[in-house]
């Protein structure tokens, strides 16, 4: 079955549709006897094969070879090749810089989102008089001038399953004064009433959908903002790898990082008002929530100081991802309540260096 | 201080009791507030002209129920009285009769008519148990339109107090013979016209006529999901602007109830919208602490302002918002900011700028899609 290759396809820039158009054309014309369909996984090149590795036609491209073997050996070569180049360069590189010493240009920082993120003019500049005292006189205001505690109540959606259940249960551990109720299908519009009636300060729902929690909606309670968020990549306990004891009563400490932007810190003290305000540092307990991309990380931590350089961490409790998909003023609400923000993909998610948080 | 308040051209009352006005000439934004006193007692609820045609006072409804004065010749307010009691609800509406009577509608339904220097009220007037919006015509000033909650919409003439000149009824029962709920958010008189144009907040926009013998809307229309929240008829009379909780903004046809189109931009809920007595133009401010302000022509974002405040209320000049608009937005590229910091005045203002011509933005759109092939490739 040896046959010389006529270059049909190589001079023309292929892509995978005209290849295989060109493969039928092949194998009809060989008189394989094998059927048309089957032609990717035969190997009826070996002459193409040879003739590749002696001398490229130049608008070759490994895209072209039919057999996924081969296919697959020549991609594997060519990164490896292209890796080899990379580093000799870098060794190159690293060569001159040490050849010329102080002199040398300064390193290069690499262009990262986050580096280019297009300027916000929400920005909160921590001297503005006036956006101090809109936080000062916001609806957290109670919490921020002592005059109360955070209750936590954490709900579900009606009828939750074992891993929501679970989450909720951890969640209760991780934040001090909080406790679980089952939803029993009541209305949340009823439920807000009593909870500020019996003195909670934020009600927690937690969405279910396919065994899985994927929603959350936090509401302040006396008449506070109410934020929704998209729950996702939730590990329990269980899950994580390397973990530390359970966590103790201990309130914990908060870290909320990277919340520029002015809806950055209105979350960012939605989020702080959850714990209260004196954490017991005998516990080395931390919840960090960290904003990265719009995207908001919970790690719950036990920390200890081995020197006064270095720290040791477990992680500890559930771990979960938020992404605010909308912030109403006012309880909850969602037909006939105002909203301060919401997530209008179109039109946010357009550009991939601006952030909203 | 005068000078300053001279040059604004928008004017805005935020929750945190400071009034705010924007130079768009000058790219400028300026607070004007009671020396370092905040307070959210001061949160300004409703705005409007004190003399109407001349426009050189503004007159301002807080919370607390007090009616303040600011001059735009002197730029500081001149006067504040005392109309009504804060139980009586915040305003619902304000409106001027004439240089020194005012007219104030407080949201639990009491219209007064507040002469200069009385305590008491000349009128009183109630206008059912829950009023959201008042709203003053132009054409007669006597005429006052109130609705709320539950409260169809209302005419009143205030020289006859004792009953209502115009009571709407409410829309037929629906389909299943349910009573239909009924939530006036904002009045507009139509100009030209006895017509009046509500919006309400199940998501319908209604025109009555009051001269037919009909009392249900002569029009109905419907726009999104959301309470409708503020309105505003555009200077031709045939097309109305109406925003919802959401932050979507819509242009009506009032000729047939289709929707014309939408503006886009604005993240939070609507909570004022006016459009330019000559320009094309219509200005927006909600709880996303922005103003905008787009041409109603081809729905365009022409300006931007961050203002830090949430806004509740705002009021156009009838001056040309800026002079040249046309010829600016072709010869710049890119996008300006000037900052100055200075004891109360507050600079920030961005821009938008995008490419006049077709052809720019289709090369854009082949520039950024070969770079996206490109990217596919590696």
């Amino acid at each position: 079955m040896d046959f010389t290759e006529v270059p049909v396809t190589s001079e023309r820039k292929s892509k995978k549709k005209k290849s295989k158009k060109a493969g039928n054309k092949r194998m009809s014309e060989a008189e394989n006897g094998e059927s048309a369909g089957v032609e990717k996984k035969k190997s009826e090149e070996k002459m193409e094969n040879g003739e590749s590795s002696a001398a490229f036609p130049p608008t070759f491209s490994v895209s072209e070879i039919k057999n996924k073997q081969r296919r697959h050996m020549m991609f594997m070569k060519l990164k490896q090749e292209k890796r080899k180049q990379k580093l000799q360069l870098r060794k190159k590189k690293k060569k001159e810089r040490a050849a010329l010493g102080d002199k040398a240009p300064p390193k290069e920082v690499p262009k990262t989102i986050e580096n280019q993120r297009v300027f916000d003019e929400t920005t909160v500049d921590l001297e503005d008089e006036e956006i101090a005292f809109d936080e000062g006189t916001d609806e957290f205001s109670a919490y921020f001038n002592r005059l109360t505690n955070p209750q936590v109540l954490i709900t579900t959606s009606d009828r939750p399953r074992g891993k929501t259940v679970r989450f909720c249960e951890q969640l209760a551990s991780v934040i001090p004064n909080a406790h679980v109720y089952y939803r029993r299908g009541l209305a949340l519009k009823k439920i807000i009433p009593q909870c500020v009636a019996r003195n909670f300060t934020y009600l927690m729902v937690i969405n279910e959908d396919r065994l899985v929690p994927n929603g959350l909606v936090l509401c302040h309670l006396p008449d506070g903002p109410t934020a929704h968020f998209k729950v996702s990549s939730v590990r329990l306990r269980k899950e994580i790898k390397r973990r530390g004891k359970d966590p103790t009563e201990h309130s914990p400490e908060v870290i909320l990082n990277n919340f520029s932007t002015r809806l950055g810190h209105t979350i960012a003290r939605l989020f702080a008002a959850l714990f209260p305000q004196d954490p017991n540092f005998v516990g080395r307990q931390v919840a960090t929530f960290h904003n990265q991309r719009d995207f908001i990380f919970f790690r719950f931590h036990r920390y200890i100081f081995k020197n006064e350089k270095k720290v040791g961490i477990q992680e500890l409790g559930p771990r979960f991802t938020l992404k605010l998909r909308s912030l109403q003023k006012g309880t909850f609400d969602s037909k006939y309540g105002e909203y301060e923000w919401v997530l209008k993909r179109h039109e946010m998610d357009a550009c991939r260096r601006k952030f909203q948080l | 201080m005068g000078d300053r308040s001279r040059l604004c051209s928008v004017w805005l009352g935020s929750e945190t009791g400071i009034l705010k006005g924007v130079s768009l000439t000058r790219k400028q934004a300026f607070n004007f507030c009671d020396t370092r006193q905040l307070s959210r007692d001061q949160e300004v609820r409703v705005l409007s002209w004190g003399d109407p045609p001349a426009e050189s006072e503004l007159l301002l409804g807080l919370v607390d129920g007090t009616v303040r004065t600011f001059s735009t010749e002197k730029g500081a307010f001149t006067d504040a009285r005392r109309c009504g009691d804060p139980q009586d609800g915040c305003f619902a509406g304000l409106a001027a009769l004439s240089s020194s009577t005012l007219v104030s509608c407080t949201e639990n339904g009491a219209v007064r008519v507040w002469a200069e220097d009385s305590r008491e009220p000349v009128t009183k007037l109630e206008a059912g148990k829950t009023v959201c919006r008042m709203r003053q015509s132009p054409v007669s000033r006597n005429k006052v339109a109130t609705g709320g909650k539950e409260n169809g919409l209302k005419i009143w003439d205030l020289q006859r107090p004792e009953a209502a000149l115009f009571s709407a009824k409410n829309l037929r029962d629906d389909w299943l013979a349910l009573r239909r709920p009924h939530w006036v958010r904002d009045v507009a008189f139509i100009p030209d016209s006895d017509k009046v144009v509500t919006c309400t907040g199940y998501h319908q926009v209604h025109v009555f006529d009051p001269s037919t013998p009909q009392r249900r809307p002569v029009l109905e229309a419907e726009y999104g999901e959301y309470p409708l929240t503020a309105l505003s008829l555009t200077a031709s009379g045939s097309t109305v602007v109406v925003g919802n909780t959401q932050g979507q903004i819509a242009l009506l046809d009032l000729r047939k109830g289709l929707v014309c189109g939408c503006l886009k931009g604005l993240s939070g809920g609507v909570r004022g919208l006016q459009c330019h007595p000559s320009q094309p133009v219509v200005a927006s401010c909600g709880l996303d602490r922005f103003l905008r302000i787009h041409s109603l022509e081809d729905r365009r974002l022409l300006h931007k302002v961050y203002l830090k405040s949430r806004l509740n209320c705002l009021l156009l000049a009838s001056l040309e918002l800026e002079e040249g608009a046309g010829g600016q937005v072709e010869g710049q590229a890119e996008v300006k900011e000037e900052e100055e910091d200075e004891d109360e005045v507050w600079a920030s203002l961005e821009q938008v700028e995008e490419e006049t011509t077709k052809r720019k933005a289709a090369e854009k759109d082949e520039e950024t899609q070969k770079k996206k092939k490109k990217k596919g490739k590696d």
